[in-house]
């Protein structure tokens, strides 16, 4: 039993840590004015070229640093396209999720690639902890970035100087553009620091957790993070929380047929995309969301 | 009358103002751009092409005789843009009142969903039987679509998110239902065994769209003239009645509106489940027209190139039919890429790419009109 326990919490955090680091990008652009849906299209082109990076160079750590740039680069489209040109930064993001889909499934069926992961990194001691020791202590390596991550995070949300002038323009545009904070520069930059984030997810998840690339692999995780922090009310501990339980969500469906218990697989499937689903009805009004999300700024255009 | 011919002054905080003709030379400009970024849209697939060792020029050819090279090829063409299309008016509709449906392919799904659960049960001439069909399909799409709505409009969840959410739901109560004996699933004789991809009974001969054109190798079936059709009279609606109006103020201005006595929340959630409807109807037109049967994964990016297709559309609620006959005919040809040893998954990549190159000089065109605007009343505000 305890094992099952530990079993369990252990694949629940190793998925929740894939959620997490898209999560925290997505809820630093948010908390800037932008609901960035193409943190999915950033996640699944980093999983494919962390993977192709890794099998090319033979080593999982170049090709997670290529993964990473790769959620960069989406991340200027996406930024430049919805708060530069100024295209609608929905119609931005479907489009580039898509175009991630096409290009990465053209080029899996076109190369072919040996799979390469991430070892096993464990820390003495503390791995021993039970039940929670495995799931924290004993990892792929970059799942130990999360422990400077989430304070990072925090302190540039709440300490610095970038962060408050971020959470002006995501609250009152008009107001911040009139203080002289640039609005679209702080958003654009808002947008990449959650490319830098979805490029770790993507690489994470395909070098680290599962080892190798398979189509659509990321499968809507980057809306998964999205519902995460609205679940968390916008807020950091929140966003901890709800990946937490769509992560949980999801390692029940991997591991209850595994012990035995019979559930309809097709409810088992849709589980976290249901959770996500409730915790949007339940949760989405509950927590103030910032004021101006999704919303272009203008000026002169109220 | 609409209020396309109002001028600012007369209608306060009314935002819908008939755009400036601008000079010849501005629009020349746009065309100019269009070609452009459509040429550096198929150099970017070309690239692609040639990175991984084929040839774009084969690959080229081969999507023009895939898609009108042919009577056979011309039929596929027409048969995808049938649903593409009716996808299409509910992704603009929804779009008018600035909401974003990105939920199509579970409308499709769950639309086609019922609509072979009616065929199967009723047994009725085929004119009755199909008018039921597609009235039980856009019923379930529209029905799925408003629990976004409602989700919207009640709790203030983003549409973007929850009606993509709730694709997956759909697929999964699709694959429900045709993994069950006492539901959906195929009869097969005894002793044989279920097929890997479990799928309906298929429809009766009085459950399938009649049949315009036909020879060997192909079937032309009414869905597209069921769906031109649909564009004609939804034009027509946009443009020339009171519910266009409020629809446009809605998207336009939901402030402005609500201050006029319009409530977005009924117009909206109105907007969003002809939204659905229209969706769940092309699931019907493709379970009556060319499926017949219902399986795992019917929806098949339908949803998706329908939504490209209105995004290219634009503001010109008739450019649907063109644009949709574009991802008609990219769908057709890239079901004679697997031949040439080339992955389909390539077109994916182009239809996106193709929207982006449209966007751009529609995005130029809107900014220069928007200028002579304010050059001409003297109004900054929109």
């Amino acid at each position: 039993m305890i094992d099952n326990i530990t079993l369990i919490v252990d694949s629940s955090v190793r998925i929740a840590a894939t959620l997490l680091f898209a999560a925290l990008g997505e809820l630093v652009a948010e908390r800037a004015g932008t609901l960035n849906i193409s943190v999915e299209g950033a996640m699944l082109s980093s999983a494919f070229a962390a993977a192709y990076g890794s099998h090319a160079t033979g080593s999982a750590y170049y090709g997670f640093l290529i993964g990473v740039a790769v959620g960069i680069v989406v991340s200027l489209v996406q930024a430049n396209l919805s708060h530069r040109i100024r295209i609608n930064q929905f119609v931005t993001g479907l489009v580039l999720n898509l175009l991630a889909i096409g290009v990465t499934s053209f080029l899996l069926a076109e190369v072919k690639m040996a799979p390469v992961q991430f070892g096993l990194v464990r820390i003495p001691g503390l791995a021993s902890i039970p039940i929670i020791g495995d799931a924290l202590f004993e990892q792929r390596a970059p799942f130990f970035l999360l422990y400077g991550l989430v304070p990072l995070v925090w302190w540039v949300l709440k300490r610095s100087r970038w962060g408050l002038e971020l959470n002006a323009v995501g609250e009152n545009p008009t107001a911040a553009d009139a203080n002289g904070i640039p609005v679209d520069v702080r958003r654009r930059q808002a947008i990449y620091f959650g490319g830098l984030l979805a490029g770790i997810s993507g690489a994470y998840l395909s070098v680290g957790l599962i080892g190798a690339f398979t189509p659509n692999m990321t499968a809507l995780r980057g809306f998964i993070a999205i519902a995460a922090v609205i679940f968390g009310g916008w807020t950091l501990s929140g966003t901890v929380a709800g990946t937490l339980l769509f992560g949980g969500a999801e390692a029940l469906r991997v591991s209850l047929p595994a012990l035995g218990v019979t559930i309809t697989p097709q409810v088992l499937i849709a589980l976290p995309y249901l959770a996500a689903i409730a915790a949007i009805a339940v949760l989405s009004q509950r927590r103030r969301q910032p004021a101006a999300l999704g919303q272009t700024f203008g000026r002169g255009i109220s | 009358m609409t209020a396309a011919e109002t001028t600012p002054e007369q209608s306060g905080t009314t935002v819908a103002v008939r755009p400036p003709r601008l000079p010849l030379s501005e629009y020349l400009r746009v065309g100019a751009l269009l070609v452009a970024s459509m040429a550096a849209a198929i150099g970017c697939a070309a690239l692609l092409l040639s990175v991984t060792g084929s040839s774009p020029a084969t690959v080229f050819r081969a999507m023009v005789t895939g898609s009108v090279g042919s009577r056979v090829a011309l039929t596929a063409t027409l048969n995808h843009a049938g649903p593409i299309l009716l996808v299409a008016l509910g992704a603009l509709v929804a779009t008018r009142s600035g909401l974003l449906n990105i939920g199509q392919e579970g409308q499709i799904s769950i639309g086609a969903l019922f609509g072979v659960a009616v065929g199967l049960a009723v047994q009725a001439p085929r004119g009755i039987t199909l008018l039921l069909i597609g009235a039980t399909a856009a019923a379930a799409g529209a029905l799925w679509a408003s629990l976004a709505s409602v989700l919207r409009f009640t709790r203030g969840g983003s549409e973007v998110i929850t009606t993509l959410l709730l694709n997956f739901v759909g697929f999964q109560v699709v694959s429900f239902a045709v993994n069950r004996p006492w539901l959906l699933q195929e009869d097969l004789p005894e002793g044989s065994i279920l097929s890997a991809s479990p799928q309906s009974n298929p429809l009766p001969p009085a459950g399938h769209l009649p049949t315009l054109a036909q020879g060997p190798g192909f079937r032309l079936n009414s869905g597209i003239t069921v769906a031109v059709g649909l564009a004609l009279v939804l034009a027509f609606l946009l443009a020339r009645t009171r519910w266009g109006f409020e629809l446009r103020t809605v998207g336009l201005n939901p402030r402005a509106a609500r201050r006029s006595g319009v409530s977005p929340a009924r117009v909206g959630s109105g907007a969003l489940a002809l939204s659905g409807a229209l969706a769940g109807l092309a699931g019907g037109v493709l379970l009556s027209g060319t499926a017949f049967r219902v399986n795992d994964g019917f929806s098949n990016n339908y949803g998706w190139e329908g939504l490209l297709a209105a995004l290219v559309a634009g503001s010109v609620t008739l450019a649907v039919i063109p644009s949709s006959l574009l991802f008609g005919a990219l769908r057709a040809g890239s079901g004679v890429l697997a031949a040439t040893g080339v992955s389909p998954t390539i077109v994916g990549a182009v239809q996106a790419l193709v929207v982006i190159a449209v966007t751009l000089p529609l995005l130029y065109l809107n900014r220069r009109r928007l200028r002579a605007l304010v050059q001409r009343t003297g109004v900054s505000r929109t």
